[in-house]
This record gives structure tokens, sequence and C-alpha cells, in this order.
């Protein structure tokens, strides 16, 4: 191969080199569905449900769930638990105190989770939406759970009784760039008990929460979309306009 | 001398007794005169000169949505990251504002790097427009601070972080630095007191030297007019109202014109507020959404894009690179020395100069180096209009081959940029010192490098073609 070859290669070869470098599990793509409201009704019931528990959600009101078209009794019926005024924020009752004890670390607030997690390996959405899919058993852990995209996590695995019970199967492969190295790989999942979901249903039912996550942690988006596009439309004839203003008067600079 | 007031006709209209009235008390028409109708503009002027009045529009925007945001914002550690979500959700249109006034601040960056890449092409800095420079330097350090201190007021981890570098960058000074970094911060790590003073700076102390001094720079810019792209003193050609023969009234020609560009820069400016705010963790990053933990360091701290070729610098001075530091001030005190026609004193001076750089290499600190080299690598900028030795001053006009070291040294803060975002490698940190080097040697060498070569002849008059 000649060295111009080998350099070609480099170069194509370089940014998967540093993915594997960051010796991360690679993040699956995840579906989005924060343009469907029905979808984000479902993520929000979902993460009332299993995350508002011990995740808060400081930044966020009850009350913003209308602009996911739920009206404010299905609001206080369905899924205002922890308060009785819609106008309150999502916070939650476990102080960060028991949290450390129990966890280890206090579980993080997810105002803003789907933006923070964004990184060179994939979006906020890809993290969430592998993390919440790669739970497994793991006996050597305080809670018996551990998790291939967050090794060690203090979370126990909340989803199970959607998912079932998985545990996880690790090869010992001879890493080729270093003799004598043996790496633990990942070698598949197997199922040990039946969740009430389905794989399919399960990955549909993460992606809409995490779709919810990703709306959360900007309402705003989809306004601020919709209002751009007029802004550029106006901005684009103030343009013309502005074009011809100047062309009118520096027509006379000779 | 007694007040007097023109005497106008008792049925002159309305308009001209109320200018005449407010003409006898405060200059108006003559400063309006002075600075826009009667301010003659080099009409030859390129796409590049507008990035000045793009600079004040960005001042604006950032001054009016920093006004609104201040009004929601808390500067407290326990309220602080809570507060800018309170705004990008519950004040109406408060996302818009806070969106404008980050990709503002990046922005900013954007137009006032071209800004001085125009001036650097066109030798604005040249005589009589070294104070025009200065202040415009002064300027651009005033930025960099009012960013620096702004971007700890979101409290997230990279703003906390950040920060923590940086005023511990300061305590690699010799003797005072860790008391220096002490008193800075107020505390012994970034805390809530090192936030209130942040906020203080930001919001006051900056912006007021920061719009002192753009008054300063127009204003001794219109005292001595505004170069062009042809390096042609406009001046010069007058008619025989002394009005410059290749001069057009700044209003409304170049009202005009800057009003079109302006709208322009707005539709880029609204595309990215609107659709991409983010900017890919460039203008927003993405660990700044994780609220400041003093107990947890993030394991790659990087400045927002608009600092890393500097940053770049610092990280660049390892111990390893202090040898070629060495060399480098070596040969140029030999340089000195034995090239130039300074006084006797003056080289005396140099080289004990240059002998304490050396000794202190090898006995100080490489992160105390590398600061000052950061420090340098900005403040080079001031002395510019004396290193130019160039008998032309516009790069139209000047060698063919001085584009290329314009163009080397374009490209070695580029490259600089983006080793600074990337975490450090040991090839990164190999081309960066050489990137320093070029940086450091293009304004070092300027005395020599300026001088060489044959100039292509400077028109008598600018060169225009109407549009």
């Amino acid at each position: 191969m000649g060295l111009l070859k080998k350099l070609l290669a480099a170069f194509i070869l370089l940014p998967g080199m540093a993915m594997a470098a960051e010796g991360g599990y690679p993040l699956d793509h995840a579906p989005d569905f924060t343009q469907n409201l029905a979808d984000l009704q479902n993520g929000a019931r979902l993460f009332v449900n299993y995350c508002l528990n011990c995740h808060s959600a400081a930044s966020m009101r009850y009350s913003k769930l209308k602009d996911l078209g739920l009206t404010e009794a299905q609001i206080k019926d369905n899924l205002l638990f922890a308060s009785d005024k819609v106008g309150s924020m999502m916070t939650v009752a476990m102080s960060p105190e028991d949290a450390k004890t129990w966890f280890g670390a206090p579980p993080p607030d997810l105002s803003v989770i789907a933006r923070a997690m964004a990184s060179d390996a994939g979006s906020g959405p890809d993290w969430l939406y592998t993390y919440l899919r790669t739970f497994y058993r793991d006996d050597t852990r305080p809670t018996g759970w551990n998790n291939l995209v967050f090794p060690n996590v203090g979370m126990p695995h909340v989803l199970w009784e959607l998912q079932g019970v998985r545990d996880a199967r690790f090869e010992d492969v001879k890493d080729p760039h270093e003799p004598g190295r043996v790496e633990r790989k990942f070698a598949g999942f197997r199922q040990v008990t039946p969740g009430t979901m389905t794989e399919i249903e399960y990955d549909k039912s993460v992606a809409d929460l995490v779709s919810f996550l990703t709306w959360m942690s900007e309402p705003a988006r989809a306004e601020r979309k919709r209002v751009g596009v007029w802004v550029l439309l106006f901005l684009a004839v103030c343009v013309v306009l502005t074009w011809r203003l100047n062309a009118s008067y520096w027509k006379e600079v000779k | 001398m007694a007040f007097t007031e023109k005497q106008l006709a008792a049925d002159a209209p309305f308009r001209e007794r109320a200018l005449n009235w407010i003409d006898a008390r405060f200059p108006f028409t003559a400063t309006w005169r002075a600075h826009a109708a009667a301010y003659y503009v080099p009409k030859n002027f390129n796409f590049l000169y507008v990035f000045g009045s793009l600079a004040l529009l960005v001042l604006a925007i950032q001054i009016v949505t920093g006004i609104f945001l201040v009004m929601h914002y808390k500067p407290d550690a326990s309220l602080a990251f809570a507060s800018v979500e309170y705004i990008m959700r519950d004040v109406p249109w408060g996302w818009l504002i806070r969106y404008m006034h980050s990709t503002g601040a990046s922005a900013f960056f954007i137009v006032v790097y071209i800004h001085m890449l125009r001036g650097l092409l066109y030798g604005s800095y040249r005589r009589p427009r070294e104070l025009v420079w200065l202040f415009g330097v002064c300027i651009f350090l005033c930025l960099m601070a009012e960013a620096f201190f702004g971007y700890l007021l979101p409290w997230g981890q990279m703003s906390y972080w950040g920060a923590q570098v940086i005023v511990n960058l300061f305590g690699a000074i010799p003797f005072i630095g860790p008391d220096l970094s002490l008193w800075i911060r107020g505390d012994y790590v970034v805390s809530d007191a090192t936030l209130n003073r942040f906020f203080a700076f930001h919001v006051i102390a900056i912006p007021l030297v920061l719009i002192g001094l753009v008054v300063a720079h127009i204003v001794a810019l219109h005292e001595v007019g505004s170069g062009n792209p042809d390096g042609v003193e406009i001046k010069e050609t007058v008619d025989a109202r002394g009005i410059p023969l290749d001069g057009i009234p700044f209003h409304p020609y170049y009202t005009v014109h800057d009003i079109f560009v302006a709208t322009i820069f707005l539709t880029l400016f609204a595309a990215v507020v609107f659709f991409a705010p983010q900017m890919g963790g460039y203008f927003l990053e993405y660990n700044n959404f994780i609220p400041a933990n003093p107990l947890k360091t993030p394991p790659h701290i990087a400045p927002v894009w608009y600092f890393t070729p500097f940053y770049s610098i610092l990280r660049a001075t390892t111990s390893d690179f202090m040898r070629w530091l060495q060399a480098g001030v070596a040969a140029y005190v030999a340089l000195l020395v034995l090239r130039t026609r300074l006084g006797r004193k003056t080289k005396i001076a140099v080289a004990v100069v240059g002998l304490l750089l050396i000794v202190g290499m090898s006995t100080l600190d490489a992160k105390f180096w590398g600061v000052v080299l950061m420090g340098t690598s900005v403040m080079i900028m001031f002395i510019l209009p004396w290193l130019d030795r160039s008998p032309v001053k516009s790069i139209r006009y000047r060698p063919g081959w001085h584009k290329y070291v314009y163009l080397v040294f374009g490209l070695a803060f580029i490259v600089l940029g983006y080793l600074g975002v990337q975490p450090p490698t040991p090839w990164g940190a190999v081309v960066a010192q050489c990137c320093a080097f070029l940086y450091f040697g293009f304004f070092l060498l300027m005395p020599w490098w300026s001088a060489m070569g044959r100039c292509k002849p400077v028109p008598e008059r600018v060169v225009f073609r109407a549009h």
C-alpha cells in the first residue's frame, strides 16, 4: 500500500478510532416522537410514574403539560401525585442526603437532562434511549443492576417490570493492539424472565419517554422554530427592500 | 461671551425653530454633520468594512437583551442555574432573549475577528490611525473579559470549571499568585462570592468601560478619517471646498449600506437563534446544562470557541517546550543585537531582558510561562502599528508573497483554535507549539519581513467601479 493510501486510510479510520478509544458502548439512534402529542403524553405518563419518584424536574411545572394537549383536569386526575396545584414544580420529596445514602449519589434533576447528555458519541436523546435499554442483572452491584452505557450506575432498573429481567454475557477478547491484555467485551443479553412488554413495545415506550424528556428540556423548541420561519421570511423581505434602497442611493456615486 | 440665539423669522416652520433652539444650547447639528452628514468616507469600501458597524449592532443587541435577562436572572449560587431555566420556560419570550444573548456573544467575536482581520490586511492600524487601533485592542480585551465573566453566570459545569481553571492561572505568577487568585475569587474555590463579583463586572464595570472605549474608538477614527482597501489617504486629494474627491458623506450612503448589511447579518443571526441556538455545542456547551458541582470535575474542560486560539497557546507551553522557547528568545535577541541599528544602550537592555527570560524559563514553572505567553499573544497586538515597516498600507500593493505570510498566520490561528476545543493529545501539543511559533513569529519578525520584497505602485486615487 502506498504512503498516500495509508494516510487516506488513517484519515478515514480516525473518527472510528477516536470513538473506540473512549471505550463507551456505542449509542443507538433515538427515534424522535417530539412532534406527536399522543407519544409525548405517553412519555409524560411514564415519566411521572417511573422517574418522578426519585428524580425531580424542578424547572418544570405540571401546568406546562397543557402544551401537550392535556387539560388541567386530566393533569390533576392522572399525573399529579405529589402536589395538589397544577402550577407547582415537579419536585420530589426525597432529600439529597437520603438519596446519597441509598444510591451513592443524588439522582440528577431531569429538567434539561436531554440537552446535558449530548457528547461526541451522540445526542442527549441517543444517550438516554440507549441507557434505558441496556440495564442487566448484576449481583455484584448493591442494587442488583448494572448498565452498559453507564457502568456501575447507582440507579436500579426502574422499568424492569416492563422489560423483564435480562442478564448480560461477556467474553474475554485479546486486545489486538496490546499483546497480553485481555478485554471484557459485551456479547449480548439473555432474557431471564419476560416483562409485561415485548421488546418492540418496550423500545417504543422508552422512545416515548425520551421524546418527552427531550420536549421537557426545551418546551419552547416547537414555538421557536414556528416563530423562526416568520422572522426569517420578514427579514428576507427586509433584505430585498434595504438592498434596493442601498442601490438607489449608490447608483449616483460615480 | 453672552448667550446668543440666531433670530429666525416669526413665520419660520416649527421644525426649524426647534432645531435652532436646540443648536443654541447643544451642538446637535454640528455633531450630526461632523459624524454623519459631512463625515467623508472613501467610496471604495469592500464588504470587509461593514464589520465595524455590525459590531456596534451586536453590542446594542447584547446590552438590550442583557438588561432584560438581568430582570429575571438571580446572581446566587443556589438560584442561578434554575433562574436561567426559569427565563427559558416561564418568562414570556425569555427563551428568545436568552438565545439572542448567548448567540450574540459568539456573533460578537465572529464580527470582531473579521473586523480585526480587515485592519490587518489593509493596514488600518498604520499612521495616522495608531490610536484607533489601540482603542480597538482595548475593546477586544474588554470583550474577552466581558465574555469570561458572563460565562460563569449560567452556573453550569463548564461555567464553573472554566472559571476555576482561568482564575487558577493567576496562581502561577511567582510570589503573589496564590493570594492573587484567592483575591479574585473571594473564596478558596469558585463560589457564590465569585459569582456575585463576576456578575457586577459583567453587567456594570466592563460594559461601562466598553462603551467608553467604543466612543473613543469612533471619535479617534472620525478625527483622522477612515482608511480604505487601497491604503490611499483620501484627504490628500480634495476639491475647492476641501472635500475629498474620493469621499462620500457617511449619511446617507454608508447608512443605507450598513442597514442593508445589517439585515443580512440579522437573517443569519436569526437562523442560528431560532434553528440552531446551541450550534452543535459550540455556542452553548452541552456540559453547561449540568448545574455546577464543585466536587465533580468534568473530564474535558474547554473554553468557548472564541478563546481557544489563546488557550491553545497556554496549553502548548509544556516543560518540554521550554528549551525551544529559550532557543527562540536567544535567536530573537541575537537578531535584535546583530541585525538592527538600535542604540548601544537599547541593545544591552535587550540582551539583559533576553538573558533574564532564558534563566527564568529554566527556573520558573512552565505553567507560569504559559500564562505569560497567552497574555502576550493578545497584548502583542498593541505594538502592531510600530512593527509594520512596509512602505504601503494595503495588502493589494504589497509583494505577492506577503499574502502567503498572512495566510500562514491565519491558518496557525485557526489550527490553534481547533486544537483548543479538542482534548489534549501529544501530537496536538506539537502542532500547537509549531503554530504558537508561527503566531509570534508573524508579529516579532514583522519589522523584517514587512520591509522585504517589491511593492506595487500605489495609485494616486482610490480604485472604484460604480455599482
